[in-house]
């Protein structure tokens, strides 16, 4: 039984892990540019697809990687400069709305290039294997992978906002628009930048993911609205908060809907339970958020006065 | 004197009474039960625009009221009540319930987090929806028989149910009118313009939010119902964020905060979406492309978007 | 004159290190006008903030009329006749002049739980909205929107609409800002009307209005309260002439 919760919490913590990827530049957006892009999810799912693609027409899992993180750079560029710039300025509904065009026209677009069929991106060699972890349970390497992957790019991401001119100035930003326009930095480029790695980041996500999960059309709803949950609890704007509240909330979930209907079961002893127990295991990251709402409407990591 | 968007709105309900018999005399019948789901849609965009448009509240957690609603109907189904009424009054409880206690929890945040948090509350109830395996689960289940008035199988047929619909909408229309222009209104419309200036003269402008959100909710609850007796069918879907989506863009594209607007717009948009889907299988990507070059070129929707176009200035 | 209707004590607000109201404490009388002058970024607003309740001090306390409203909401202080103004117009820009006022009464008379009926209609409110418009000399543009007036009617209708409160003690955050030498002029004989109904504790650069008003002046510097006292005391004070009136123009 400890054993079985050990690896749903390793499970957990990489699925945390895949969320911490896309909050990031979702978060970023939001603390920076006090801007609110239903659009990033589908940033996720593109990259997915492209991983598809590009690992099929290279037949190597690396190069598809390698070539997937330049490219969903450059979708996030293209709908930064085509699309969100016009949109910084404007009331929240305005992007609401903006960006949730883009995720029709973008989910559509995906189902006429790749077709609606879930698609599979097979594993590298490797990757692939298990490694034991206590008793006669295993644990796939690949999702050890992808918790290695997600930590390093966090501390990069913490090195990079805590300890580069870059970072100070995306700190500025986030207070003060004109200060940081007053040092000579223009403003707009920086947003730019922020967008184009915060959509980098949610690909590098798909992408991993793509192995281990099929690759639909669908696959970005769920993932954004998580990413919201996530950044509720932790704090706009901030990636500390963003970690955090990624294992957090990948954890309770992962755990929750695997033991809620089992723990239920030992109370109630009744049928009922393990329909009970299905039924509260979804809603519990979300009863988690509106619990800490209650307590610090701030979020986690929040700034203390709005 | 009556306002330009109450002759607007007087046309439009005229047209709807007439339209059954048209499209029958037309050969057209088929086409009643779409404009029944344009009515109850534009029901369910009233109540959206009462908080989005009076009261700035976006809530992008609505279509969970339509679900709730809806579900009513099969839950109370399975246990042998068929009355609308209660239907009706069962929904508007579950509905009133959910949303004091999301909204009390929603409302003590503001602007991106307000959009989040409704949101993540409506993705709740989605999942709950879909745990319920005894109703079909992920698939949803269908209707074993329509609603009962009095005991009475009237809604089996689709002319009576348009009617049925289409009194609602008036009613909701004229209780909402009379609402905005009340002092209910009023405060509402205040705390939109300066929730500041609201607290300086002496509300407390939270319990006349979360008011506004229930009533929102309530109403919204019983197009749901209506909803699941025109499709037969019920399932998660009604309740999904893609569906809130879809509500805010049709109080949008009509007007936002005009009654009559939102009222236009779930018509016109739903009426869009059945002729684009008959055209192409890839209607929303021509939806979404509209969509962007709307809230692009023409903030304010395709009202203003109409008087420009015919050099009419801003419409009131 | 002796009834201290708001007493202040030992009143802290911090920004980080940054003491913006340091250990403020004073008495405002009832019947009187008590200014407040200071160089910018002294904390006025901030102070006027914490009064009224639309922030809430790291220490101190907030006496009104007997009572302790520190932990006060700002519509429970409007309630008790604790009104403001605003330094930049707050007005309700869709809503008609009149309305702007008529929504003020509304928030004292009777529940705005009301759904059904017209609240335009309303004659109780329109005509006590219409007397406060009449008191500040803005009846004849009643309803127009709110948005269309000029700026200086923006400034009256501020007062209007804080008139419409009853307040006990009005709260006035420079009410002259950014306006025209006329209209500056016309305001101050409204608040000298005004000033035997209500008391008032009024922040104002201009100088002329505030020794023409102020029955009490107090001076603050770096969220600290430097000197108090009767305008003659305050204009001789050698202290604060050089820490604050010195760096003005236009002193009388």
């Amino acid at each position: 039984m400890s054993n079985l919760l050990l690896l749903q919490v390793l499970n957990g913590a990489q699925f945390g892990i895949l969320l911490f990827l896309v909050a990031a530049g979702l978060t970023l957006v939001f603390g920076i540019m006090d801007f609110i892009n239903l659009a990033h999810g589908v940033l996720y799912m593109v990259g997915a697809y492209l991983m598809a693609s590009l690992s099929m027409l290279t037949g190597s899992f690396w190069w598809g990687l390698l070539l997937t993180l330049p490219a969903t750079m450059l979708v996030g560029l293209v709908l930064e400069v085509a699309i969100f710039r016009r949109l910084y300025d404007r009331p929240h509904l305005d992007q609401v709305l903006a960006t949730f065009a883009l995720v029709m026209i973008l989910s559509e677009g995906v189902k006429i290039i790749w077709g609606a069929a879930p698609l599979n991106v097979s594993m590298p060699n490797l990757l692939s294997g298990s490694i034991p972890l206590a008793g006669p349970i295993r644990f796939p390497v690949y999702r050890l992978a992808i918790i290695a992957a997600g930590l390093a790019t966090a501390f990069g991401l913490w090195f990079v906002i805590g300890r580069t001119r870059i970072g100070m100035l995306l700190r500025a930003g986030a207070h003060d628009r004109a200060m940081v326009s007053a040092l000579g930095v223009d403003i707009g480029r920086l947003f730019m930048l922020v967008f184009a790695f915060g959509a980098m980041l949610a690909g590098f996500a798909g992408a991993m993911v793509s192995p281990i999960l099929s690759v639909d059309p669908g696959m970005g709803d769920q993932i954004l609205i998580l990413g919201f949950v996530v950044i509720v609890i932790g704090g706009v704007g901030s990636i500390r908060g963003a970690f955090v509240a990624s294992l957090l909330v990948g954890i309770i979930d992962t755990v929750g809907r695997i033991f809620g209907p089992i723990v239920l079961k030992m109370v109630l002893e009744l049928d009922a339970a393990t329909q009970a127990g299905r039924t509260v295991a979804p809603m519990l990251v979300y009863i988690l958020m509106a619990a800490i709402l209650c307590w610090r409407p701030n979020g986690l990591f929040g700034r203390t006065s709005a | 004197m009556m306002s330009r968007r109450g002759m607007a709105a007087l046309i439009i309900f005229a047209l709807l009474a007439v339209t059954p018999p048209v499209l029958i005399f037309m050969g057209q019948g088929f086409f009643a039960s779409v404009v029944t789901r344009m009515m109850i849609y534009a029901i369910a965009a009233l109540s959206l625009d009462l908080i989005l448009g009076y009261g700035a509240l976006v809530s992008f957690g609505h279509a969970a009221f339509l679900g709730i609603g809806a579900y009513a109907v099969l839950m109370l189904n399975s246990l042998g009540v068929t009355d609308i009424a209660a239907q009706f009054g069962a929904a508007a409880v579950a509905a009133a319930v959910f949303a004091a206690i999301t909204g009390t929890i929603a409302l003590r945040t503001r602007g991106v987090y307000f959009i989040m948090i409704t949101l993540a509350f409506g993705q709740m109830l989605y999942f709950f929806l879909i745990s319920l395996s005894v109703f079909g689960g992920d698939d949803g289940a269908s209707l074993p028989a329509r609603s009962t008035i009095m005991g009475q199988g009237w809604l089996d047929h689709d002319l009576a149910l348009f009617y049925l619909v289409l009194g609602i909408l008036a009613l909701c229309f004229l209780g909402l009118t009379r609402l905005t222009m009340s002092r209910f209104g009023r405060v509402l419309i205040g705390t939109r313009e300066d929730a500041l200036r609201m607290q300086a003269i002496g509300f407390r402008i939270l319990p006349y939010q979360l008011t506004a959100y229930v009533i929102s909710a309530m109403i919204c609850s019983v197009a749901g119902v209506l909803l699941a007796n025109q499709l037969e069918y019920v399932s998660p879907q009604l309740a999904s964020w893609q569906r809130s989506g879809e509500l805010i863009i049709m109080v949008v594209l009509g007007g936002i905060g005009s009654l009559t607007g939102a009222m236009t717009g779930a018509l016109f948009t739903i009426g869009l979406e059945e002729g684009m889907a008959r055209i192409s299988e890839h209607w929303k990507l021509y939806f979404g492309l509209l969509l962007l070059a709307v809230v692009l070129f023409s903030p304010g929707g395709l009202a203003t978007l109409a008087a420009r176009i015919t050099g009419k200035g801003r419409p009131e | 004159m002796s009834d201290v209707l708001l007493q202040v004590r030992g009143l802290r607000k911090s920004y980080g290190a940054l003491a913006v109201t340091d250990d403020v404490s004073l008495d405002v009388q009832a019947g009187q006008v008590h200014a407040i002058i200071g160089p910018n970024g002294a904390g006025k607003t901030t102070l006027i903030a914490q009064l009224s309740g639309q922030l809430s001090p790291d220490a101190g306390r907030v006496v009104y009329d007997g009572n302790d409203i520190t932990h006060l909401d700002m519509p429970g202080r409007v309630r008790r006749g604790l009104a403001r103004s605003f330094q930049l117009t707050r007005i309700l820009p869709q809503l008609s002049v009149l309305e702007n006022v008529a929504i003020a009464v509304q928030a004292r008379s009777g529940s705005s739980f009301r759904f059904w009926r017209g609240a335009a209609s309303e004659a109780a409110l329109n005509d006590q909205a219409m007397e406060c418009l009449s008191e500040v000399g803005l009846a004849q543009k009643a309803h127009l929107p709110a948005r269309l007036i000029s700026h200086g009617e923006k400034r009256q209708l501020e007062l209007a609409v804080a008139l419409a409160t009853r307040p006990r003690l009005l709260l006035l955050d420079e009410p002259l800002a950014g306006t025209g030498p006329d209209e500056a002029a016309m305001l101050v004989d409204l608040l000298a009307r005004l000033r035997s109904r209500v008391t008032m504790m009024l922040i104002e650069h201009d100088m002329g209005a505030v020794f023409q008003l102020a029955d009490r002046v107090s001076v603050l510097v770096y969220g600290r309260i430097v000197a108090s006292g009767t305008p003659d005391a305050i204009r001789d004070d050698p202290a604060v002439r050089t820490a604050y009136l010195g760096e003005e123009e236009g002193t009388p």
